[in-house]
């Protein structure tokens, strides 16, 4: 199992935002749906540990997520927030230095084809990058860390269907080419079929269904 | 060239009539700051009569001990004084303490050590509260810059520890420009000393009787401590509160409502 989350719970403020999340996550593919409020995006950072839980256990790789470096499992379990969110400077130097912190040689043209970039916006300065092209080099950087697991956050909220379409193909593909696992925060039960075979469907901060795709968004 | 000049409290008195002007142009313009003004005026009127004995009572008394006390209340009350200014930064006290702390002993014993100054109250006292001053308003100014950065670049620190970086990595950009934020204003006016302001310490020995020569490197003295003492508690209290907005696990800390 790649994750096991049980009777997970975390409250901000007055506000329950998980409540006693029970959910297993397999290899592979698996879509976070749910409306927005449900605490997608949270259960997301919990998995790898940009925050903690204030109830209840998660399991990676069947260890307690708590025992983990959370350094060392952010760089196997790599997040791609919700907005593209860049160091200043060029994309190659944002992808060596994530490259950098995972001890990973990079390979700038490879993560930028993969993240369906071209090589020349290796030297690009991040400032004249467009929504999507920051974006996909926030993808890029991601995998310049050779990751086991992709967590992402609304990967094509900001863009166009044509730069959606490219994301989602691109994510298909690094499934087949790297066999990386992926987790994907989405309010779009499409584009969860599109992507995913299976998903836990989020309402509230509960889980309303968890399960192989169909199942779970019935 | 030596006559000290004495001046009688009615002289004081009769300097009140710029603040009246400060506050008249307050109201005129609607700035909302009279009351401050009047706060200002008669705290800085009780704390600068009372300190004027303290300083009498310890010249007297001539011992390094009241010297190091005074310095330690000048420290404690800095610290309660930046904290005010630095509100966004969780736990703030204790780094503007050290901060200031560790930048009044090396400034002072590095003084006294290159034999620039006596170990004596004389000299202790008013350049121990230079420095003491001037390094409380960098570390405000820097905290507060770095409470600033950090609730406003919540997402770029987050993104950032994604990636494995440890909190001093994802923090480094922002402890910096925080940092710069202090110095940068004692760091201008050391430029255009001479130029475009006299500072207070050289007009004070100017008016006093002193030749032009002694006051101008006594001045630069103090600015070159100054600018040591600027910079040293800037560097600590930003690189200790910087930590405060983070878990033991790298995590970003919820701010507080």
């Amino acid at each position: 199992m790649l994750f096991e989350l049980r009777d997970v719970s975390l409250t901000r403020g007055e506000r329950r935002v998980l409540d006693a999340v029970g959910a297993d996550i397999h290899p592979g593919a698996t879509a976070i749906v749910g409306p927005s409020g449900a605490g997608k995006s949270t259960l997301l950072r919990l998995l790898n540990r940009l925050a903690d839980p204030d109830a209840g256990t998660i399991s990676y790789r069947d260890r307690p997520l708590a025992e983990y470096d959370p350094l060392a499992l952010r760089r196997e379990v790599s997040l791609v927030p919700q907005l593209p969110s860049l160091l200043p400077g060029t994309v190659e130097s944002n992808l060596a230095y994530a490259a950098r912190l995972a001890g990973r040689r990079l390979d700038a043209a490879r993560c930028l084809r993969h993240a369906g970039l071209g090589a020349e916006f290796a030297g690009r300065d991040v400032g004249e990058l467009s929504v999507g092209e920051r974006q996909r080099t926030m993808l890029a950087r991601a995998l310049a860390q050779e990751p086991a697991v992709l967590l992402l956050d609304e990967p094509t909220s900001a863009l166009d269907q044509a730069s959606r379409d490219a994301v989602e193909a691109t994510l298909k593909r690094l499934r087949g080419e790297l066999e990386i696992s992926l987790v994907v925060v989405s309010h779009d039960p499409e584009q969860a079929r599109r992507l995913a075979e299976r998903a836990v469907r989020l309402d509230a901060g509960r889980v309303a269904a968890c399960g192989p795709l169909e199942e779970a968004l019935a | 060239m030596t006559t000290s000049i004495h001046l009688s409290l009615g002289q004081v008195v009769a300097a009140l009539a710029l603040v009246a002007l400060a506050a008249a142009i307050s109201r005129w313009r609607r700035t909302d700051l009279e009351r401050d003004i009047v706060v200002a005026t008669v705290r800085s009127f009780v704390q600068l009569t009372a300190i004027g004995y303290a300083i009498k009572l310890i010249f007297e008394a001539d011992t390094i001990w009241l010297v190091l006390a005074l310095l330690a209340v000048m420290v404690v009350f800095g610290a309660f004084t930046a904290r005010s200014r630095a509100k966004k930064v969780p736990g703030a006290f204790w780094p503007l303490l050290i901060g200031l702390t560790i930048a009044a002993a090396t400034t002072l014993g590095l003084v006294v050590a290159l034999g620039i100054f006596e170990p004596t109250p004389r000299y202790l006292v008013p350049v121990g509260g230079m420095v003491i001053g001037n390094a409380m308003t960098a570390s405000a100014v820097a905290l507060n810059r770095l409470g600033d950065e950090v609730s406003e670049s919540r997402p770029a620190i987050e993104a950032t520890l994604a990636l494995g970086a440890t909190a001093r990595e994802a923090a480094e950009p922002f402890v910096r420009r925080a940092l710069r934020s202090g110095t940068i204003t004692l760091v201008d006016s050391t430029k255009t000393t001479g130029l475009i302001f006299f500072p207070g310490t050289m007009v004070g020995m100017l008016l006093a009787g002193a030749a032009p020569t002694d006051a101008v490197r006594l001045q630069l003295i103090l600015l070159y401590a100054l600018l040591g003492s600027v910079a040293i508690s800037a560097l600590v209290a930003t690189g200790l509160a910087y930590r405060n907005f983070f878990t033991p696990a790298q995590q970003l800390r919820e701010p507080s409502p």
